[in-house]
């Protein structure tokens, strides 16, 4: 019998490029099961990307028309897209350095236009296909490629980011937190406006390795640990909070409209 | 594959009208069928927006003031395989912005119009006045192996009618074309006249055949769009005639930058436009384009009058530089002279054809150019 | 015929050179008009050049004026060279001094004063002083330019410009 997601997939291209461990195959398959979920047709669908692993999610793995784009600039292709013909259904899958670095003023615009286009950050934390460089979304610390010393450089939210900008759905999951991720993308997908999703996604190799934590299994429980629910985390006194990160749906339409009103 | 054309109404009402050179070209992209725009906001060019701007509110078109022109391209690549006739105008900053996504544009085969109403740079130089110095740039400013068409306008009436054949020339030939004007041409007022008809073209449709190669020996590969149900992988990276990513395939980039190139090469001939004045039994040549072949004809008008044998000749295709038309313009002339309102940029796609000596005037000053600029006396008394 | 406007920017210069100019279209002539102006919207020098001819126009520019109207001291100073020996110059009296000996007919027109007088709008100067120009030279008919200033001018500013022009016309 054949994987019921096969239908949504080139299974021609497979095997998949991504290094074993990462998670972006998992979030490749939560993207799928949430179309499959909604019973959306991948012919009104249109995956927009720019360049890094996480761009390698849809182009060329998904069935569906694909437009993998230049560095940091898919948001800006998709709106042009989405206003020449309203019908498609366009989502941004894309990475951290991509759309938080390079693409980080398309981002923060389309934010604030609303228009109707979903984009899925996946947060890896690193630049991994260029080899481990430091990311706007490193944690303090951390070390990379080019901060072997530690970063000294405080990293976005880029949920508060998106918030600020207008965005009226945000969202933060982990694909360690695969239901939670599937359902909000879900939702991204059915609210008519700019959704948001980081969706954290380890990298073992270029992240992995260079902070002493190689093992894919290591890394899901360590994002099981420091992700924490955001009613758990906005409970909690500040000085438990430490490198704790809330994850859950921090704008939500009805939210939006009653902070409006 | 071959595009498809049809005749069509004007947009406007036939009959002469007396507008602004930016106005005209927003006029015969109106015409041409654009209702798309992305654009960001410049000296000399905003006019051309925000004349587009009303025209669509009559009209109906979508567009979009984007955060910075790299995402004006950016949108007009996802509106063209949306399947819109898109267009951007900038001037030289904004060029440079535009850059990585018009090579994005030439790799995917993407229709699409920039005006670039060149003003005086480098860098923010001086924004409300002319300058020539993007011929280069339009033409090499990606990085790696592409062409693309480049239009120079000399009047208002080119603008307007140059920007309807920049449509056509996009859509038949799946490139980027550029109208490659001046503030000279882009801020002049003239009277332009408004034919009843419009021919115009569609970039060539086809159902399952492969949208980067079908292997025609006109190179141009049907284009569908999104949401047709085509399952379309486009990409920048080398791909293979249906869009995968082949970037580890020598023979797939190489078939690939060969077509993307030869394609306008190849086809350059029905490309190729240029008009002549005064060339028979010429000594003097004058090769001069925008606003500066106007005081060039204004030169070689006067000069005539004094009994110099001098004629102009004026590329309107800028790229493909139409070459074999050059030659045969300059057969036995005894020196050609290339006024320009840069250090000499064109000057050496012509002294590369020619074997008689080419003599390049640059006028640099953020001024029109003017015809005493031109004035060639001292040049024939030393011959 | 060459008509060239200077000014500031802000005074409508351009404008009166775009009205110039469409009314010549009008008429069935050819006409080009070109203006040269800093980046900024208001106050930095600023003219307007028209050509008008009833055969083509080479070049759009112009060498040397027939009539030159200058709104500012600057414009004065600067571009009276650009006036042909036979020329006609047309000056704003409420704002610039000239001087006597010139080789050309200088002509006075108190355009910023009566539009302030008038209409308490100092904006409507430069169609009391195109109108002025035509009034004397009658280089485009008067059909024509107020169908050219209907043409350029918002609705709700129409009536006024409509009379700021006859005020001009009837003192050219």
């Amino acid at each position: 019998m054949n994987h019921p997601l096969e239908k949504y997939l080139r299974m021609e291209v497979f095997p998949s490029p991504f290094c074993s461990g990462c998670g972006h195959g998992i979030l490749l398959s939560a993207v799928l099961r949430a179309i499959d979920g909604l019973g959306y047709s991948m012919d009104d669908m249109l995956f927009v990307s720019g360049i890094g692993c996480a761009a390698w999610i849809p182009s060329p793995h998904f069935a569906a028309d694909t437009l993998h784009t230049t560095h940091g600039r898919a948001v800006a292709f998709a709106t042009g897209a989405k206003l020449q013909n309203p019908n498609l259904k366009v989502m941004v899958i894309s990475g951290d350095g991509d759309i938080a670095a390079i693409g980080g003023n398309h981002l923060i615009h389309a934010a604030r236009r609303n228009i109707d286009l979903t984009v899925i950050c996946a947060n890896n934390s690193v630049y991994g296909m260029t080899g481990g460089q430091l990311a706007p979304t490193t944690p303090l610390e951390c070390f990379t490629s080019t901060s072997p010393s530690g970063n000294t450089e405080p990293p976005f939210d880029l949920c508060k980011l998106v918030e600020g900008a207008g965005a009226g759905y945000v969202a933060r999951f982990t694909v360690a937190h695969i239901h939670m991720l599937i359902k909000s993308i879900k939702a991204a997908l059915e609210y008519e406006g700019f959704s948001f999703i980081e969706a954290v996604s380890p990298c073992p190799t270029q992240f992995g390795r260079m902070n002493a934590v190689p093992s894919p299994v290591d890394l899901i429980n360590m994002l099981k640990k420091d992700f924490v629910s955001m009613a758990k985390y906005n409970k909690m006194p500040l000085e438990e909070r430490g490198s704790l990160k809330p994850i859950g749906e921090f704008v939500k339409p009805d939210v939006r409209k009653s902070k409006a009103g | 594959m071959k595009y498809t054309t049809e005749t069509i109404p004007s947009a406007l009402k036939p009959g002469d009208y007396f507008m602004m050179g930016d106005e005209a070209s927003a006029e015969g992209a109106v015409a041409a069928g654009c209702r798309f725009f992305a654009g960001y906001p410049i000296t000399p060019t905003s006019e051309l927006m925000v004349h587009i701007v009303k025209r669509f509110e009559e009209v109906g078109g979508k567009f979009i003031q984007m955060e910075d022109e790299i995402g004006s391209v950016g949108a007009m690549v996802g509106a063209s395989w949306a399947g819109g006739k898109v267009m951007t105008a900038t001037s030289g900053p904004g060029l440079s912005l535009m850059m990585e996504n018009i090579g994005y544009a030439a790799m995917t085969e993407t229709p699409m119009v920039i005006v670039d109403i060149q003003r005086a740079g480098p860098s923010t130089g001086q924004a409300t006045r002319p300058g020539s110095g993007d011929i280069l740039q339009v033409k090499y400013g990606s990085h790696g192996d592409y062409e693309i068409i480049a239009l120079s306008p000399w009047s208002v009436q080119e603008m307007y009618d140059l920007t309807i054949e920049a449509f056509n020339l996009a859509e038949a030939y799946r490139a980027p074309v550029f109208l490659l004007a001046d503030e000279g041409v882009g801020h002049l007022r003239e009277n332009f006249t408004v034919k009843g008809e419009v021919e115009v073209y569609h970039r060539p449709k086809a159902k399952g055949l492969p949208p980067f190669d079908t292997g025609d020996e006109d190179m141009i590969p049907p284009m569908p769009a999104f949401g047709e149900g085509e399952k379309l992988l486009i990409t920048g990276s080398t791909h293979d005639e249906w869009g995968y990513r082949k970037t580890q395939v020598s023979a797939v980039h190489d078939r690939l930058v060969k077509r993307l190139v030869n394609k306008i090469r190849v086809n350059a001939g029905k490309i190729h436009r240029w008009e002549a004045h005064f060339i028979e039994d010429i000594e003097y040549l004058v090769v001069a384009y925008g606003i500066s072949a106007r005081a060039a004809l204004k030169t070689v008008m006067d000069l005539r009058k004094e009994g110099i044998k001098i004629g102009l000749w004026r590329p309107i295709t800028i790229w493909p530089f139409p070459e074999e038309a050059l030659k045969e313009a300059a057969e036995g002339v005894k020196a050609v002279i290339v006024p320009e309102m840069n250090h000499g940029q064109l000057v050496r796609e012509v002294e590369r054809h020619l074997s008689v000596p080419v003599h390049p005037i640059a006028q640099v000053d953020g001024e029109i150019m003017r015809p005493e600029t031109i004035d060639i006396r001292y040049l024939i008394l030393d011959i | 015929m060459n008509v060239m406007f200077c000014g500031f920017g802000g005074q409508g210069i351009v404008l009166a050179g775009v009205i110039l100019g469409k009314a010549a279209v009008f008429d069935g002539l050819n006409a080009a008009q070109a203006a040269s102006y800093g980046s900024e919207a208001r106050g930095s020098a600023c003219r307007s050049e028209v050509i008008i001819s009833k055969g083509q126009i080479v070049y759009p520019h112009i060498e040397r004026a027939d009539i030159l109207g200058v709104m500012s001291q600057q414009g004065y100073d600067l571009f009276q060279e650009k006036l042909k020996e036979d020329g006609i110059l047309f000056y704003d009296d409420s704002i610039v001094q000239v001087k006597d000996e010139v080789p050309f007919e200088q002509v006075g027109i108190p355009a910023t004063e009566l539009a302030i007088k008038e209409f308490d709008k100092r904006i409507v100067a430069n169609i009391i002083f195109l109108g002025a120009v035509v009034g004397r030279t009658e280089i485009v008919s008067m059909e024509a330019l107020e169908k050219a200033v209907r043409d350029n001018v918002p609705e709700k500013f129409l009536e006024v410009n409509l009379r700021a022009l006859e005020i001009g016309l009837k003192m050219g």
